[in-house]
């Protein structure tokens, strides 16, 4: 095998070494982004922009990972109540923290609660009611939405002021947010790899009836895919409305959109089975440095999303090879 | 009763039950409101159903590839946006922009089948093409539609109001289109088996180009109704359409694999869709609970056609 990889030519080796590894595009998408952003901003900033990329990928990367979940437990599944559970939990945390520093925890673990309440909703239509998995989670949406309206709507409860610090807190110049998404990316990087639920998250997600045959429970499986996505959303709506100064309903509106382009340029596949932890990383960082750099190139905000949404179909055409699905 | 007849029972239930659904909710609005029971009533209630339910038809075609579209909300706002702006002033370039976006969405097909790629992600990449498009074009909103399209919007169509014959109009063309035409049965054929296509001869990537330029046509359609009704236009006018024409394509008896849709039942869910966000407001119901009827009718819906589904394999 050595002596194979030895012969082959430079750039054949680097394609072949590239593709076991579907992160990377990613990953080097997002330092191409962040070294012209620093090359159209003359170096100013550089660490900043790192600094903020860092935050506001954090957001993306916790939801991303939960989305990441439920597309790998096979082809149709998707979770599009990401931005619900959001809404409703980011309201719960700042009910039931009420700006007391002591019920900080409570709160969280009450978004969290949330969440995994919403997901376990979700799964229920889906399989109780045998609907397909877009469907079910956006009617699911759509009534957490509501009830997310009725129990938000008009309300200025300001986060415990500790909270707002943690938020705003750097460890070794590294935002704490960063820390907790980094900390939760290889607590599901680890389950993925050495528990059985994670092992069985890719075996279904290859083949589902080859794994029902192989004495692994398929529907437990999924049930937690779902709980963990959406419980993961419910702690992002805690954390968001901390960082925001407060919940509103529509703080998680664009991770709908954004959860399913970052798992996908990631390099988790779509039709399942193939998860892909590193390239939730890079790929949110890269969908937030793609927009610095169009901003600091002087795009406004037509341009910058126009541009946005070819890079994203470029990426993926790039990403591909004519014949493989 | 015979095994036969209880099969063909529970199927026709199948079929009609989006119908039922929405006679259901119409039956609600009319008992709490008798006043709607009329031309302006009917109008008011459905006028909004109009332009969705050419998205949805657009939405429809690309399920029929056993695709999914994540573009059709901001394309229409798009299409709404050209309208709005360039058509009154230059219409020739108004044609020739929508032109090209029709060639961009067929292009879009193209690249899907010959890369093999996802379409929920090359489509999410054209929904923030479609938005920035219009944001160029429509930085607030604004705009003003033709003149001769807001009066043909407002017309007061005889023997029956505005909805209900765009809706008849719709499901006799999709209809057509879908269940009569050669190019119908190739595109479930793409839906359901593409192999089998592939070997009769027949190029797969001009099916599926083709099949995407016909939603975009549809889109533009939709578009223009809508720009019409309103008269200004917004970016994000029609961004909750791409969700809202899922939703009715499958309350319409679509499935998202297999080629299998129904452009009758399709209409029918454009029409419930909008008739579930309203209609709380005609039961006197607060607005906070719209959006949760929505998906409350889905799951109703859903859920009973799991029931007979079931109900159809032990008969």
């Amino acid at each position: 095998m050595s002596t194979l990889t030895k012969s082959l030519s430079g750039v054949t080796s680097l394609q072949r070494w590239g593709a076991g590894r579907p992160w990377l595009g990613s990953c080097v998408a997002a330092v191409l982004a962040w070294a012209a952003t620093v090359f159209t901003g003359q170096g100013h900033g550089s660490g900043d922009l790192l600094t903020a990329a860092l935050t506001f990928s954090a957001f993306t990367v916790l939801v991303s990972l939960g989305q990441m979940l439920v597309i790998s437990v096979g082809p149709g599944n998707a979770d599009l109540s990401i931005p619900s559970s959001i809404a409703l939990s980011g309201a719960v945390a700042m009910i039931v923290m009420n700006g007391n520093n002591t019920m900080i925890v409570p709160g969280i673990l009450a978004a969290v609660l949330v969440g995994a309440t919403v997901g376990v909703f979700n799964f229920g239509l889906i399989r109780v009611l045998n609907i397909p998995p877009i469907i079910a989670t956006l009617a699911g949406s759509l009534i957490v939405m509501s009830v997310a309206i009725y129990v938000g709507r008009g309300l200025k409860i300001k986060p415990p002021p500790l909270f707002s610090d943690f938020m705003a807190m750097r460890l070794l110049g590294v935002p704490l947010l960063a820390v907790v998404a980094l900390v939760v990316t290889v607590g599901i990087a680890v389950m993925l790899e050495r528990t059985v639920l994670g092992r069985s998250i890719e075996a279904v997600g290859q083949n589902d009836r080859a794994a029902r045959l192989a004495g692994l429970r398929v529907e437990v499986t999924r049930f937690w895919a779902y709980v963990i996505c959406a419980g993961l959303a419910g702690l992002t709506g805690a954390l968001i409305a901390g960082f925001a100064g407060g919940n509103s309903l529509d703080q998680g509106q664009e991770y709908l959109l954004l959860t399913i382009a970052v798992v996908v340029i990631g390099g988790t596949a779509v039709s399942g089975g193939a998860p892909s932890v590193p390239g939730i990383w890079g790929a949110a960082m890269f969908m937030f440095l793609l927009v610095a750099m169009l901003n600091a190139a002087g795009a406004g905000p037509g341009l910058r999303t126009l541009l946005t949404g070819l890079i994203i179909i470029a990426v993926i055409v790039a990403a591909s090879s004519p014949g493989k699905r | 009763m015979s095994p036969v007849l209880a099969k063909r029972g529970v199927h026709m239930l199948h079929t009609l039950l989006p119908a039922m659904a929405l006679t259901l909710l119409l039956g609600a609005v009319f008992w709490r409101q008798p006043r709607a029971m009329s031309y302006f009533g009917i109008n008011l209630l459905l006028d909004l159903a109009i332009p969705l339910m050419f998205a949805t038809l657009a939405q429809m075609m690309i399920l029929a590839v056993s695709d999914l579209d994540l573009s059709i909300g901001p394309f229409v706002s798009l299409v709404a946006s050209i309208g709005a702006t360039l058509l009154p002033t230059r219409p020739a370039l108004a044609m020739l922009a929508l032109a090209a976006a029709v060639a961009a969405y067929a292009l879009a097909g193209a690249v899907i089948e010959s890369r093999r790629l996802p379409s929920i992600v090359v489509t999410l990449g054209l929904s923030f093409v479609w938005l920035g498009c219009a944001v160029l074009l429509l930085p607030t909103p604004g705009g003003l539609a033709p003149g001769w399209l807001s009066s043909a919007m407002a017309y007061r169509t005889p023997w029956l109001p505005m909805p209900i014959w765009m809706a008849l109009v719709a499901a006799v063309l999709g209809h057509a289109l879908i269940t009569r035409s050669a190019f119908g049965t190739l595109v479930r054929g793409l839906g359901g088996n593409p192999a089998a296509v592939a070997r009769v001869g027949w190029s797969l990537v001009r099916v599926r180009a083709g099949v995407y330029a016909l939603a975009g046509v549809f889109g533009v359609i939709a578009g223009l109704m809508l720009l019409g009704q309103t008269t200004s236009a917004d970016p994000n006018i029609a961004s909750r359409y791409t969700l809202v024409s899922i939703a009715a394509v499958i309350l319409g008896g679509g499935k998202f694999v297999g080629g299998y849709v129904s452009p009758v039942g399709a209409v029918i869910g454009a029409l419930t869709m909008t008739l579930a966000a309203s209609f709380l407001t005609f039961l006197d119901i607060a607005p906070d609970w719209q959006v949760g009827m929505q998906g409350l009718i889905l799951i109703v819906v859903l859920g009973l056609r799991a029931a007979i589904d079931r109900l159809e394999r032990i008969a």
